[in-house]
């Protein structure tokens, strides 16, 4: 161990818990997600099991986003996604470099983790685009297919089931595209696996 | 640096959630595409322009005792005017009868010639009524509702083998007031809603129930108890899809089958090769597509069975992104591997 910077206190517990009931129930959701698109008699988890399934996580994962809105609501962690709009491209653009040419020449991050900035642009533009667009989305849908006769019957011309169950998907999609990336750039810490340490004892260790 | 005085998303997306909700409170509450539920037939003043039908004038000749709930004759004895009531079963509506498939026919056609005297002869009840096949058997106008195959299915089916000789087209269909539905109405839902009816008509009304069976019956809502969201797919999935067997070549699907044989699994319904696709959705998709065009009919396609990927084009799309990223990552991460080694 590197003890020349001390390891940054930049998780705290309520973060790490809802961090990981978050990680376990996108698996879940995803694996019966994909179940339930893809069914036929033989697939693995059986329909109504998957339907049975995803309808319990998806509840858990509405109280588990619940829990990290009105935590970002109100604890200094919600500063974290504010993205401060003034040279934001800018900076956007640099991140984007040291990912795609920085990072094979050894160079340092153009933005290191701080306690006062623990996400890079990418990270921010990315996770508020997540949180508060597509996973609020995904939630709302799974609501109005979990229960029907809320949804509208027909939203410009189109079958209201039909559409949300649509979007439904796509945003589900959108998601796990994200999760697989997410996990990749885990990797990216002063060692592969010490982001993912970070994530249980919640201590963050610097380049 | 974090710029303390700028907004935390989570309280925009607060309050577009707050806007959303009465939005959608608002939408909800006006909306006019609820499905129109099918009118029974009911007793409506005359509208039918009876001068358009070539054999009404003489039909009337039946229809001014038929066409009403009462009727009258002059008793030869008596000299009296006597006032009857018509039973129910021999009332036909004229207002549904001249929108029916049958309209254009003279009651003779069908009827035998000597009902044109009053009283009419007793023995003219012994009248044999004509069944579906009789008429529409082996004709080639016809051929495409394939008639002959409608006969077989319900030759086999638990209706023609339990009940015998009493279970005939007719309980379902009658000829006077039949008009075709699952082929020419636009609305899924009606139809749905339409061909359900039938079913309800026997097995929702234990007066109609009885007269087949001396059995006690069964209570659907509760015999249905194992669906999930009961309501939604009673209105959005026939009786028959579960209870008959359905052949890809028939709309409505005549060979209903004993409920040990119903369909139970989720899977037969919400899969990719969903039973759903046999009969009804299919036609009505294939009918849609011709219409619309492939994209537009697919996406509007009111078909729902929530699940199973309607799309194979949005599949293909989907896995092509998955596969972009996971080419992307290995690439990077070799790269990383191989430049910091």
């Amino acid at each position: 161990m590197n003890h020349h910077t001390e390891p940054l206190y930049l998780y705290p517990i309520w973060i790490r818990i809802w961090h990981m009931t978050n990680a376990l129930l996108c698996l879940v959701l995803i694996i019966t997600g994909l179940s339930i698109q893809f069914s036929n008699p033989e697939t693995v988890v059986k329909f109504n099991a998957a339907v049975s399934a995803h309808n319990v996580a998806g509840i858990i994962l509405t109280i588990s986003y619940a829990v990290f809105f009105i935590g970002n609501l109100f604890t200094p962690n919600g500063a974290s996604y504010v993205i401060p709009v003034k040279g934001f491209l800018i900076r956007l653009k640099k991140q984007f470099i040291y990912y795609t040419v920085g990072i094979f020449q050894r160079q340092d991050p153009p933005f290191p983790v701080t306690e006062e900035s623990k996400f890079n642009p990418l990270q921010q533009v990315t996770y508020v685009v997540l949180m508060y667009g597509f996973v609020p989305f995904v939630i709302l849908s799974g609501w109005g297919l979990l229960y029907p006769e809320i949804t509208l019957n027909s939203f410009i011309g189109f079958s209201g089931l039909d559409l949300t169950d649509l979007l439904h998907i796509t945003a589900g999609f959108v998601i796990s595209i994200i999760m697989c990336v997410h996990v990749y750039f885990c990797t990216i810490g002063k060692k592969p696996l010490s982001n993912f340490k970070s994530m249980i004892n919640g201590y963050h260790e610097s380049h | 640096m974090i710029h303390k005085a700028n907004i935390r998303p989570a309280w925009v997306v607060l309050v577009l959630l707050l806007l959303f909700t009465l939005a959608f409170t608002l939408v909800k509450t006006s909306d006019s595409s609820t499905p129109k539920t099918v009118q029974p037939e009911q007793e409506k003043p005359t509208i039918i322009d009876l001068s358009k039908f070539k054999n009404a004038a003489e039909n009337e000749s039946c229809l001014k005792c038929h066409g009403q709930s009462k009727y009258t004759y002059e008793n030869p004895e008596s000299k009296k005017t006597v006032t009857k009531r018509m039973y129910t079963e021999l009332v036909l509506d004229r207002n549904v009868f001249y929108v029916s498939n049958h309209r254009e026919f003279k009651c003779t056609d069908c009827h035998s010639e000597d009902y044109s005297t009053f009283p009419h002869a007793g023995n003219l009840r012994m009248e044999a009524k004509a069944n579906c096949i009789d008429c529409h058997g082996g004709d080639e106008k016809y051929a495409k509702f394939k008639f002959e195959q409608i006969e077989s299915e319900f030759q086999a089916s638990v209706h023609s083998e339990k009940h015998s000789q009493d279970f005939t087209c007719w309980m379902c269909h009658n000829a006077h007031t039949y008009k075709i539905n699952a082929r020419t109405n636009e609305n899924l839902k009606e139809t749905i809603t339409y061909d359900n009816l039938i079913c309800l008509n026997c097995h929702g009304d234990v007066k109609n129930y009885q007269l087949l069976t001396n059995k006690t019956k069964p209570n659907i809502l509760q015999k249905h108890e194992w669906l999930p969201n009961q309501a939604s797919h009673f209105t959005n999935v026939r009786c028959i899809e579960c209870h008959a067997k359905n052949e890809d070549t028939l709309v409505v699907a005549h060979h209903v089958v004993s409920k040990s044989q119903a369909v139970r699994k989720c899977e037969s319904c919400h899969s990719k090769n969903s039973i759903l696709y046999a009969s009804l959705y299919k036609y009505k998709v294939s009918e849609k597509i011709q219409k619309e065009g492939i994209i537009l009919g697919l996406l509007t396609g009111d078909a729902t069975s929530i699940g199973p990927d309607k799309s194979n084009t949005l599949n293909i799309i989907s896995l092509v992104i998955f596969g972009f990223t996971l080419l992307v990552i290995i690439i990077h991460a070799v790269f990383r591997i191989k430049k910091l080694n």
